[in-house]
């Protein structure tokens, strides 16, 4: 009774999951489908005569913007633990001044819409001259993953245990020897979680991207696909090969980081 | 995630967890007199307080200031806005436009959210039991959510394509004659916030099924001794315990919601004819949008957007206190 339900339920979960995979199932159906095919009626449902021509195109074309959002994705990373860790492990474990204050503003900055920020750092880059540059996309895009990285690294250094420092200072250690050799390596499950969301982040970024380096020559991939669909509409399958191509580092990070995933998205935000 | 991503939703401290951590952590250290300086908290503290200030504070202000100045494209050049005080967000509200806008906000942020949710809900208690493959089929739902989000605003728009997509094929199929469904001023509001629905249930998923671990088991034990049956089970015990999760769900929701630019302007730039604009889009259109940035009334649109999203934060807040404090 109990294993005919049970298989009952997989059946279901799998029609639930075939149902919602469907929109991913069809790009990639689309990216092997040949330009002829394109515009049958009704559309052809399965590739049975794949072409990789989408993607030859794809790769001819976007290779640089891929290289680009790469750069512009680790840089977000680095940003955001330089800033992010220390801050962290000061809130969680020092009890400085303002602590709630700094609270506040976290919660606040999550709420600022990403169009805002845009034309704020517009107006700066403009004097600046760091509009179109690398550098100023990836500032920006680190706003998008520091106000989660320090309360990730927070809610998870809190949870180490002060005796562990208490002993390292015990033995001469300072309070930055003591951050680096203990806090540090005790950390790295959430420095993972938080890099590959920061990462995910700023491969992922299309506001910034198309307000700060609109005009740039070197733009990251989100741009190289959007300006694929205003210059030709009829290439679908090379726009949607250039998608599933887009979509790799979100493959990766499901099959091999799914736990620091889930340890990300219900960070603190649910009460045990 | 939506975003959420939304795009991206990154996750914001709710109630219990990291307060409880740091409160033992507080208990310990009462025991002790605390022996590091003050500064040494400051100077861990110093990159986030800068980065904060350069990166937040200022591109607000900045904002703040475009908003009440009359910028055009020649004062930007030479940095001789004249100042204009209220005017632009006086323009801003009586603008037809601007209800429009509000309209769609609210249609696209509560339609999304109120979906997203009572999805998310009903995968969440189907996963609740483990059967069979039951963690890796979860672990699939979440691939909308990882996706850039303009990887998932393509599909989908060639996938309500009018002449080759695959819905209204499928639609045909069954005597359905064809739906524009972006180019029509009655249906693209519609296929944005479907297509952010979709974006968004993995999101809801994920929270609440972790908020279903810790309803104690016991309790439905007990419930079924006394001959409860799941649609009691559910809305008798699963659905009062998940209150307080629920809460953050759909104000998060909300949050992350009410920014969503990326969706709705790669599928329908907020068209046709301001039928899919929101207030978000309304802002980015003025700014970067058309050929000509106006960037002194997208401003005040995103200044307003703000502070909706501050009234609706203002809520969250209050409901971790009365949660923190029962």
């Amino acid at each position: 009774m109990t294993a005919h339900k049970a298989w009952w339920k997989t059946a279901l979960g799998v029609v639930l999951v075939g149902l919602m995979l469907f929109p991913v199932y069809w790009m990639v159906n689309v990216s092997l489908t040949r330009t002829s095919d394109m515009r049958a009626d009704p559309p052809h449902w399965f590739p049975w005569d794949p072409t990789f021509e989408g993607y030859a195109a794809a790769l001819g074309q976007q290779l640089p913007a891929l290289a680009t959002s790469l750069f512009v994705g680790l840089g977000t990373v680095a940003l955001t633990l330089i800033v992010a860790l220390p801050a962290g492990y000061a809130l969680a474990k020092l009890r400085p001044r303002g602590t709630r204050a700094i609270d506040f503003l976290l919660l606040v900055a999550q709420m600022i819409p990403a169009v805002v920020m845009a034309m704020g750092f517009y107006t700066i880059y403009i004097r600046l001259g760091m509009l179109n540059t690398i550098g100023g996309l990836i500032v920006a895009d680190s706003t998008l993953a520091v106000p989660f990285g320090v309360l990730l690294f927070r809610a998870f250094m809190a949870g180490i245990p002060s005796e562990l420092m208490a002993a390292a200072q015990i033995d001469g250690a300072s309070t930055w020897r003591t951050f680096r050799s203990v806090v540090l390596p005790l950390s790295r499950n959430s420095v993972i979680t938080v890099s590959l969301f920061a990462f995910l982040w700023a491969w992922s970024d299309f506001i910034f991207a198309s307000t700060l380096n609109r005009n740039s020559d070197v733009i990251p991939i989100t741009l190289g696909i959007f300006r694929y669909i205003g210059n030709n509409t009829t290439q679908w399958n090379s726009i949607m090969a250039t998608a599933v191509i887009a979509s790799i580092p979100a493959a990766f990070l499901l099959i091999l980081a799914q736990r620091y995933i889930a340890a990300g998205v219900t960070a603190g935000a649910v009460k045990d | 995630m939506t975003s959420p991503s939304t795009g991206a939703p990154p996750a914001l401290r709710g109630p219990g967890r990291p307060e409880a951590g740091e409160r033992t952590a507080g208990h310990r250290r009462l025991a002790r007199p605390p022996k590091r300086p003050r500064w040494t908290a400051a100077a861990f503290l110093a990159p986030l307080i800068v980065y904060l200030l350069a990166f937040y504070a200022y591109p607000l202000y900045r904002n703040i200031e475009l908003s009440v100045h009359d910028y055009t494209p020649r004062a930007f050049v030479r940095g001789d806005p004249e100042f204009t005080g209220p005017a632009n967000y006086l323009a801003v509200v009586s603008d037809a436009t601007f209800l429009r806008a509000l309209g769609n906000t609210a249609l696209f942020t509560l339609g999304s959210i109120a979906v997203q949710y009572a999805l998310g809900l009903a995968l969440a208690v189907f996963f609740h039991r483990n059967f069979r493959l039951s963690a890796v089929l979860r672990a699939m739902f979440l691939v909308p959510w990882l996706l850039p989000l303009i990887v998932s605003a393509s599909t989908w728009s060639w996938m309500l394509n009018s002449e080759n997509g695959i819905v209204n094929a499928a639609l045909q199929a069954f005597g359905i004659g064809q739906i524009n469904w972006l180019t029509s001023p009655d249906t693209s509001l519609l296929s944005v916030t479907i297509a952010n629905i979709w974006l968004g249930i993995p999101f809801n998923l994920v929270i609440l099924y972790a908020g279903l671990q810790s309803v104690p088991a016991d309790l439905y034990e007990a419930a079924g001794l006394d001959g409860a049956n799941a649609w009691q089970r559910f809305w008798r015990i699963t659905f009062p315990l998940l209150r307080p999760v629920s809460a953050i769900t759909l104000l998060l929701g909300l949050v992350y919601t009410l920014k969503v630019v990326d969706i709705i302007w790669i599928m329908t730039r907020g068209g046709p004819a301001d039928a899919s604009t929101t207030l978000a889009i309304w802002s980015y259109r003025e700014a970067f949008g058309t050929g000509q940035p106006d960037f002194s009334p997208a401003a005040a649109v995103g200044n307003l957007l703000i502070l909706i999203a501050f009234a609706a934060g203002l809520v969250h807040v209050h409901l971790r206190r009365k949660e923190d404090h029962r």
